[in-house]
């Protein structure tokens, strides 16, 4: 059995007395892709926050590649390999379409590596594939923020791929998005697990139904229970959280 | 067109060289002088704020801190300024018989035209790193760097005995090469050296803002947080553009004194600093050229209002600010750049000149057409 990618232990994340996340542990595998979901408040973002270096756990471990990730800055964590796409599609709306994407493809990240030295060719080139993959060509030289919903989140996600990380972290990566961008969201994310680890968030049930994935669900900050969407759906629990305890 | 527009700057740069002295008197090439040396610490402002979105109000310390620097030159190596010790005149009101140390190496010239930069430079980098570190940001920042501001003001206003405290030092008397600096020659020297000084300080503010540096410091100015996930630190990048601004305020303010002939307190105090925010807010903030506009315009505007209505001034810097954030936010060169002029004949009935559908009409062909038509079915 291979070793986990990513593994946290027992964390624990409490603000002022208010458990967000409570002995949360969860492993991820070289080349997985998992959903997870959860009615709100459940700490699926907060789950992220941890990972990422956001927010600092009370208790636990987190573990990536054998090494702990607790206490590193944003940026090193990011450089370690784990990217994150935020709820909202964060993009650097005063930048042409091309230059987040260089921005974030750059291999050096460093000032004086951006003062000095070009872009190497092969960042350019899977900046070309990306452009193309996520349909943005013809606005490469358009600023970000003139986007539309949609594409603003496909270039959230596209520039996130071209950090080139281990692991992708999608926090609802097609909220607001049509059916047809939703169901290509799903082959774009199909696409990268294998190659990646990915973890999606989502509301969307159908998304989740289409990704095929093993599904984690969170409540109250810890694990209720994790199988495939259709057992999922059908346990009690989960429809118990979800809908509220009929009362008799 | 575009050859025009490669020429302009140019242009601009020999207007500036051999015409405006050629039509001005001293007295108001003097005041031009020191307008472009303004310029200088708006380009910096503009760097900081206008770019990387840190809303500095205490750059008047390395404004102040170049000033300080040339004059103590000056004062050091002057005759006449030197009292019975042979150190300036001053220090013999307060009983110091020794210089204070941090005037030794003043009396070196190369020195002195490093330190007017070299030191503010320093500054910005240890306030910079410290405050940038512990990720203060916004309105924070703004207040931190307005409270160094008020700390450096005090200290160099109290302390008689190192700087000549609130009376500042007087550098219109001192000489140079063997000549008064507040000659109309000398003068006319150091417009000429601010006049060339502006553009290469804008083509270092360009380096910066141009290229991938300056789209991470946008970056930083619209999402700071979304950077670091991408895996930049934004530290390093806000504390070399935070000394870059503090080195070229240090020589704007170097260029400044010695040509309004006196180095104060009064350049750090608060409504000093603020004053350079609003030129770049005025000029127009997130371009290169905005800021100059900004320093010009508002400074001679300045010059004009007090000598006519000497009181007037300040009210009238109050409305300007006004006017401009509320319509025209994005300055004066954004307005332009963006066709605010076009849009302005239009609210009078000039119609801006495009080829769509209303002006079509007008066009002799299409006028032409209906009556061919019925000409035809005749």
């Amino acid at each position: 059995m291979t070793e986990p990618l990513l593994e946290l232990d027992d964390v624990s994340v409490s603000f002022d007395g208010f458990y967000a996340l409570t002995d949360l542990s969860i492993r991820l595998m070289p080349g997985e892709l998992r959903s997870i979901i959860g009615p709100n408040g459940a700490g699926k973002t907060t789950f992220l926050d941890v990972i990422t270096g956001k927010v600092r756990p009370s208790k636990g471990s987190v573990n990536f590649r054998g090494q702990s990730l607790l206490g590193l800055s944003e940026q090193k964590i990011s450089r370690k390999g784990i990217g994150r796409k935020f709820q909202t599609p964060r993009v650097f709306e005063n930048l042409d379409v091309i230059r987040n994407l260089e921005l974030a493809a750059s291999p050096h990240k460093n000032p004086f590596g951006l003062l000095y030295d070009k872009i190497p060719v092969a960042a350019k080139d899977d900046v070309q594939r990306l452009l193309n993959y996520i349909g943005l060509e013809p606005f490469a030289r358009t600023k970000a923020g003139k986007l539309s919903h949609g594409q603003k989140q496909w270039l959230a996600i596209a520039m996130l791929v071209a950090q080139s990380p281990q692991v992708l972290l999608l926090d609802e990566p097609v909220a607001g998005l049509t059916d047809e961008e939703t169901s290509r969201t799903a082959d774009l994310i199909k696409s990268l697990a294998g190659q990646h680890t990915v973890v999606v968030i989502e509301h969307d049930m159908e998304f989740i139904r289409d990704l095929n994935a093993p599904v984690t669900v969170l409540h109250q900050g810890s694990v209720l229970t994790e199988g495939r969407i259709e057992d999922v759906k059908n346990d009690p629990k989960v429809i118990e959280v979800y809908l509220g305890q009929a009362k008799d | 067109m575009k050859l025009f527009r490669r020429l302009l700057p140019w242009i601009l740069l020999a207007t500036a060289l051999f015409i405006l002295p050629a039509f001005l008197d001293d007295f108001r090439l003097n005041l031009f002088g020191r307008y472009f040396a303004l310029a200088i610490t708006a380009l910096a402002i503009d760097l900081i704020w206008g770019y990387t979105g840190l809303l500095s109000l205490g750059q008047g310390i390395f404004f102040a801190l170049g000033g300080y620097g040339v004059a103590m030159n000056l004062m050091l190596n002057t005759k006449s300024e030197a009292g019975a010790k042979g150190i300036p005149k001053f220090f013999e009101n307060y009983g110091v018989e020794q210089l204070p140390f941090f005037w030794q190496p003043f009396w070196s010239a190369p020195l002195t035209l490093v330190a007017i930069w070299l030191v503010p430079a320093i500054i910005a980098g240890v306030v910079g790193y410290l405050i940038f570190r512990n990720r203060i940001k916004g309105v924070y920042f703004s207040i931190i760097t307005q409270a160094a501001l008020m700390v450096f003001y005090h200290f160099f206003n109290g302390q008689q005995k190192l700087i000549n405290g609130t009376n500042g030092l007087k550098t219109s008397t001192t000489e140079l090469f063997g000549m008064l600096v507040g000659s109309p020659d000398m003068q006319l020297w150091f417009y000429r050296i601010t006049v060339l000084l502006l553009p290469i300080a804008f083509l270092i503010c360009r380096y910066f803002t141009s290229g991938r540096f300056g789209d991470a410091l946008i970056a930083i100015r619209d999402d700071e947080q979304r950077l670091r996930f991408t895996g930049y630190n934004p530290v390093p990048f806000k504390t070399i553009v935070f000394i870059v601004a503090g080195a070229l305020c240090g020589l704007s303010g170097a260029l400044y004194t010695i040509q309004s002939g006196i180095v104060s307190p009064q350049y750090m105090t608060i409504a000093m600093s603020i004053e350079m925010v609003i030129w770049v807010a005025v000029g127009g903030r997130g371009t290169l050229v905005g800021p100059i506009i900004g320093a010009v315009v508002v400074n001679y505007l300045r010059s004009l209002v007090s000598e006519a209505l000497p009181e007037m001034w300040l009210f009238v810097q109050g409305a300007l600010f006004i006017f401009v954030v509320v319509l025209m936010p994005d300055g004066i060169y954004g307005w332009f750049s963006k066709g605010g002029f076009a849009k302005l004949l239009a609210a009078f009935g000039v119609a801006p000149r495009t080829a769509t559908y209303p002006q079509l009409d007008l066009d002799e062909n299409v006028r032409a057409e209906p009556k061919s038509i019925a000409h035809g079915r005749d």
